[in-house]
């Protein structure tokens, strides 16, 4: 593999800055005498290795990461790097490396949230019931690429793809079909959901309205609304960076005070890892955007501590185990530390990073697809030992369809049997301590702060994101990846090795072609039987508020109770902010 | 003269990981290559094609919107002389899809799994060209 590696300790005298700490001698933990007895060791295992290796070569030359990195062959006590206390210390407690709960697993097992949609809002109600009947403790909203893009079902754009990669959204008529015999004020709701975010935010406490919940006290769940990683890797970008950031900052506001317990951002890393990134990338871009985030609330005039608490993750667990699991666990050192150090964050809960995991879709493979089931299961375990808060695991027919109801269900049991079979859930951070996965998360930690610096010095993740910083560093990464596996210096199982002839097809999901035509004809009833006058006053008001400094928030809450559709929300907004259109790199 | 390859992308959705890649792959083997973007609707593939002159366009789309958006590139084409492009796919295609599509007139269609090589070779052979000497050839 031809990746840097980047997660190698950071050269002496490029630290610190900042008033960093510096990293402590390896081994300085321990007592003299057992320090000089565990190095004359190591050096023993040396000798034998080297002879060893000498006799009888290794049976592979690749012994990187799935991220191009060669993890330490074996690490000795005298090598680990983090403090015992300071860096590592106790669950709950700063820097959170082991856990934000002290009790773990015992306290709260983490929310089995299984990602759902497809067709119209009707078609996803029923598979909501479904999974809420067979145990899921959380919604997970997936729309459609027209709602994504904010775009009406009977749009040109919206050819084809109506109610395909996820539920089809016109206006808050959809919304109420989404969620109904779903009660808003117990059930927890994440929606998939960035430049049109504040647009569904607003359906959704309309909704929750309706159903006389008190929105201040009951309704909770998180929008994802993370739209420095669309320009980085999804690419489901509307507006340019700048006004993008402030319907952000808008929602900060607007939810401090108005849906206290809402995570008004779900910073993804998700999407960064598809789209080709290494572990590194994925965990320091991701924290990046985060602080980010941070910084243009404070310049918006919010007080770190009154929004921050809100603030969410979201992780990819990728295949390479000890890789994934230093990453979840450098992720809390990183973010505690960042959020004391560089914005003096004192409520704890601010310094907190909770994550929501999804294992890698892009691990799937197309051949032998029930073999997904065994790489689901891996990783999922991979975020349980990481300490993940929620958890969604793919269905092994993913790479090929939405899954079908059986295979969502084999997804879901992936994790219950993770949790009430295999006793991973009763120890707190079991691997904490380990002396490979405390120096690769020490690893990661000096990895992301090196990308910290290098960001920081373009001015901002914005800045880094105008001149196409983190996505070149995708597109190398993504083409590494890809040249090692067509040279088969990376194996994938099915792929490019252990193929099998004569596969049978397996049966995928077919999304019903005709959801298109019904929500276009729902779309001409809503406009005959709507208030135009209301809905023309609640659109300008909205064009009023974005052009000058208001929150456009409440204003789009105004539009979605009007039953303005989301394309004529979103075409107002686009009026006013323009549209983006990225650098090419390739 | 290298041969010009349009790669696009065509429907809503942003995963243009693969897309990256095979332009990326194909540069590195020496065509000379267009990289279209993201969102790009028939209408815009067509006149890209036609104007750049290109002689093959690569489509690459995850959404499930292939059947829709990918046949109409084709007709467009075809309306505006460009019958002698070559038209092929890659992404999320159902195999109940491929046959239909080839007969619409997409040439090949690349599912997950293929090898940057393969891609090459593929349009190396559609559009004989001589392997470039001193070319990246993987």
């Amino acid at each position: 593999m031809t990746i840097r590696d980047q997660t190698r300790p950071t050269e002496a005298g490029s630290l610190p800055e900042r008033g960093e700490p510096q990293q402590p001698a390896p081994g300085a933990a321990l007592r003299p005498e057992v320090l000089r007895e565990a190095t004359a060791a190591r050096a023993r295992w040396e000798k034998a290795t080297a002879a060893a290796c000498a006799e009888r070569p290794y049976w592979k030359e690749d012994f990187t990461t799935i991220s191009g990195v060669e993890p330490p062959h074996l690490v000795t006590p005298e090598e680990v790097r983090a403090d015992p206390v300071r860096d590592i210390g106790v669950p709950g407690e700063y820097p959170f490396t082991r856990g934000i709960h002290p009790t773990g697993y015992r306290g709260k097992l983490w929310t089995m949230r299984q990602f759902a949609g497809f067709g119209t809002a009707a078609d996803t109600n029923r598979r909501f019931r479904y999974l809420l009947e067979h145990g899921q403790t959380g919604l997970s909203v997936a729309f459609d690429l027209p709602t994504l893009y904010g775009y009406d079902s009977d749009h040109a754009m919206s050819l084809g793809e109506v109610g395909k990669c996820g539920v089809a959204i016109d206006s808050l008529a959809d919304m109420e079909v989404l969620f109904r015999s779903i009660p808003l004020g117990e059930v927890s709701t994440s929606m998939t959901i960035n430049s049109t975010a504040p647009i569904l935010f607003a359906m959704y406490l309309a909704v929750a309205e309706q159903q006389g919940v008190d929105v201040a006290r009951s309704v909770s769940g998180t929008l994802q609304n993370d739209i420095l990683k669309e320009y980085i890797a999804q690419k489901e970008y509307i507006f340019p960076p700048r006004p993008s950031m402030r319907l952000v900052t808008d929602q900060f506001a607007f939810a401090a005070e108005r849906v206290p317990r809402w995570n008004t951002v779900s910073i993804s890393g998700y999407h960064i890892r598809e789209a080709g990134s290494t572990a590194l990338q994925e965990l320091a871009f991701t924290l990046r955007d985060g602080i980010e985030y941070v910084q243009y609330g404070i310049d918006a005039g919010l007080d770190v501590d009154q929004f921050a608490p809100r603030l969410s993750f979201f992780f990819n667990s990728h295949s390479d185990f000890f890789e994934e699991i230093a990453k979840f666990r450098a992720a809390r050192r990183l973010w505690a530390e960042e959020m004391r150090e560089r914005f003096g964050a004192r409520d704890p809960r601010s310094l907190m990073l909770r994550f929501h995991t999804q294992t890698a879709g892009v691990s799937l493979t197309a051949q032998q697809p029930i073999n997904n089931v065994v790489r689901t299961a891996i990783q999922a375990l991979a975020a349980v030992l990481g300490g993940t808060q929620s958890l969604h695991t793919n269905a092994l027919d993913e790479t090929l369809a939405l899954p079908t109801e059986e295979n969502a269900r084999t997804a879901l049991r992936t994790q219950q049997i993770i949790a009430n079979e295999t006793g991973v859930i009763h120890s707190v951070d079991p691997l904490g301590g380990s002396y490979l996965v405390e120096e690769m998360t020490q690893r990661m930690v000096d990895g992301a702060r090196d990308y910290f610096r290098r960001i920081d010095d373009m001015g901002g993740m914005v800045e880094a994101i105008e001149a196409g910083f983190p996505q070149r560093e995708l597109v190398e990464a993504s083409y590494a990846f890809q040249r090692a596996v067509d040279g088969k210096r990376k194996l994938i199982v099915g792929v490019n090795c252990l193929q099998v002839d004569d596969e049978p097809p397996i049966e995928t999901l077919v999304i019903d072609e005709s959801v298109a035509g019904q929500q276009t004809a729902e779309l001409e009833s809503l406009r005959a039987r709507r208030d135009g006058g209301a809905v023309e006053r609640t659109l300008d008001a909205l064009r009023r508020g974005a052009a000058g400094e208001a929150n456009t928030m409440p204003l789009i809450l105004d539009c979605v109770k009007a039953y303005c559709t989301i394309g004529e929300v979103s075409d107002a907004l686009r009026d006013v902010f323009g549209t983006y259109e990225e650098p090419v790199v390739f | 003269m290298p041969k010009r390859v349009l790669i696009v992308k065509p429907g809503l959705d942003g995963h243009d990981r693969g897309a990256k890649v095979v332009a990326r792959a194909l540069r590195d083997a020496g065509f000379e290559v267009i990289y279209g973007g993201l969102r790009q609707t028939p209408a815009q593939i067509a006149a890209a094609a036609i104007q750049e002159d290109v002689d093959a366009v690569g489509m690459s789309i995850l959404s499930g919107a292939h059947n829709q958006l990918l046949p109409e590139v084709v007709r467009l084409l075809r309306d505006q002389g460009g019958d002698d492009i070559l038209v092929f796919a890659g992404g999320i295609i159902p195999d109940r899809d491929i046959s239909p599509l080839k007969e619409a007139g997409i040439d090949e269609i690349f599912l997950p799994g293929t090898t940057t090589d393969s891609i090459i070779q593929y349009l190396r052979d559609r559009l004989s060209t001589p392997e470039t000497p001193g070319g990246n050839h993987v």
